[in-house]
């Protein structure tokens, strides 16, 4: 690896300013699953790697009946799938969070971390979009928070400045009769990148209708893809095999996926309808539970 | 500003295998590439050098990383395990006798990094499933042997684990 500084800051001021100072060539370090791998391969052009592992905010993992969940930047996958509150309130990021590499990856591998290396086959990201949850961003101007499916822009690229960070992701309390589930498609049983992978998650009334749901892909688009018309689609709906498998030819007419050495065009566009029809199936199973 | 930035040479503290060590290095250093070149500990192998092999593997403060996926700097004041921290003074554990026994393995590369990934299932989990242990060293590759080898090195332990 060539020369790179190191700082570990103990709070978000003093991560900021350093980003301020630094400009593009800093980046924010958290499992370093990616960047380690990245720098040492020269494959990103940074100077100095701003540890955020010493910053409380980052390393929080807070549930509340009343707001929900809290999942600071740089909590490693580990960490989310043994939460007790998160294996039972929040069971589709525990589908993303345990297929993340093998179990030594999952002892540092963030969720903000693949939120924001921004890859179109991000596992966690389609998840994330699925249970609406937000981006809580810190810099140099202050704060904001935006909706996750506003955050990635292309392939490795998103909305967050040179001087910005990631804080947290926030997840609102499942309403009742809520499930969500995330699955990929990949040619081994695991360690690789998925070919397709959809995340999705239904609210049902108490009569069994589906009053909300929300689908998206991973691995089909320049970056993680939301479809508003799939969830349209099954607003109202009775959930049925023959609705979900509706939903996921909607899906399929909607995405124009690339060939590449994972799979071809065609490929994966089959791989969309076949994987929204199950994932919802499990979103289904699981909010009905 | 209240933040240190290192660009050259730090004094890092960690406890390894026991042992308190104190050693310097720049950022730019993996926590392999120091447990290899500078402490001496060459048990640890450099397989891929990007976390998909396993061969780096060692536990770090209760959990299993890869460290040619982990800078050096990262490892001040934590605790470590490596593979030269298995054996006892009276000889091998029974995870590595068994290995040794049962053929668990052919070229020895990937060794160390099953048995420390091994070691850190059972501290967690003493009683896997089959299905348990292959999803556990599924970060672990292996070309020689196959894996069932490994699997009932991995067994026979426990079995034995479980009648002493
Ligand atoms: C062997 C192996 C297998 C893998 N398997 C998978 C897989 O199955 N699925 C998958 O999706 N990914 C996989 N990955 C990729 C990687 O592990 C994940 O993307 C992981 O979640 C990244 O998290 P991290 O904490 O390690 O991020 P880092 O590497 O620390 O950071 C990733 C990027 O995000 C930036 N960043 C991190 N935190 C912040 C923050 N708080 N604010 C601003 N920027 C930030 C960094 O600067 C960097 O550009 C794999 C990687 C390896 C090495
Ligand atoms: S050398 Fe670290 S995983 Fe292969
Ligand atoms: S014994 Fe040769 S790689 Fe496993």
């Amino acid at each position: 690896m060539r020369a790179i500084q190191y700082a570990a800051p103990r709070s978000l001021s003093d991560a900021v300013a350093i980003l301020q100072e630094r400009g593009s060539k800093a980046r924010i370090l958290a499992g370093g699953t990616d960047l380690i791998v990245q720098v040492g391969e020269n494959v990103r052009d940074v100077d100095t790697l701003v540890d955020g592992k010493r910053i409380p905010e980052l390393m929080k993992l807070s549930f509340d009946p009343v707001t929900g969940l809290t999942l600071g930047a740089a909590v490693p996958c580990y960490r989310v799938y043994e939460h007790p509150e998160i294996q039972s309130h929040y069971s589709g990021l525990v589908d993303s969070a345990s297929i993340i590499g093998g179990t030594g990856i999952q002892g540092r591998a963030s969720v903000g971390g693949n939120l924001c290396n921004s890859g179109p086959a991000g596992d966690t990201i389609p998840t994330l979009i699925a249970y609406s949850a937000t981006a809580r961003i810190v810099g140099a101007n202050g704060e904001r928070t935006v909706p996750v499916e506003d955050f990635c822009t292309a392939p490795g690229r998103n909305i967050l400045q040179p001087d910005e960070l990631l804080v947290s992701i926030h997840f609102p309390v499942p309403p009742a009769h809520f499930g969500a589930a995330y699955l990929r498609f990949i040619p081994r049983n695991e360690m690789d990148i998925a070919v397709v992978g959809v995340g999705a998650s239904l609210a049902l009334d108490d009569a069994g209708t589906i009053v909300s749901a929300r689908v998206a892909l991973a691995a089909v688009a320049p970056k993680p893809l939301y479809v508003p018309e799939v969830g349209y689609f099954l607003e109202g709906a009775i959930p049925s095999t023959e609705v979900f498998a509706e939903a996921g030819d909607i899906a399929r007419s909607l995405v124009t996926p690339i060939s590449d050495m994972r799979g071809t065009a065609a490929h994966r566009k089959h791989l969309t309808g076949v994987l929204v029809r199950r994932t919802l199936q499990r979103a289904f199973e699981r909010a009905r539970a | 500003m209240a933040t240190q930035i290192v660009s050259g040479k730090t004094a890092i503290t960690a406890t390894i295998n026991g042992e308190t060590r104190d050693w310097l290095c720049e950022p730019r250093q993996t926590l392999l590439e120091v447990l290899r070149d500078t402490l001496g500990l060459t048990g640890s192998k450099e397989g891929c050098s990007n976390g998909n092999c396993g061969a780096c593997n060692v536990i770090m403060d209760g959990r299993l990383v890869n460290t040619c996926c982990v800078l050096a700097v990262e490892a001040d004041e934590t605790e470590i395990t490596t593979v030269e921290g298995l054996a006892t003074p009276d000889g091998l554990s029974t995870l590595q006798a068994n290995f040794i026994e049962g053929a668990g393995l052919q070229c020895g590369f990937c060794t160390p990094g099953f048995l420390v990934s091994t070691k850190a299932l059972l501290d967690k989990n003493p009683n896997p499933t089959d299905e348990e242990i292959r999803w556990w060293l599924a970060g672990n590759l292996c070309r020689c042997t196959g894996y069932d080898k490994i699997l009932s090195a991995i067994k026979k332990t426990i079995a034995e684990t479980n009648a002493s």
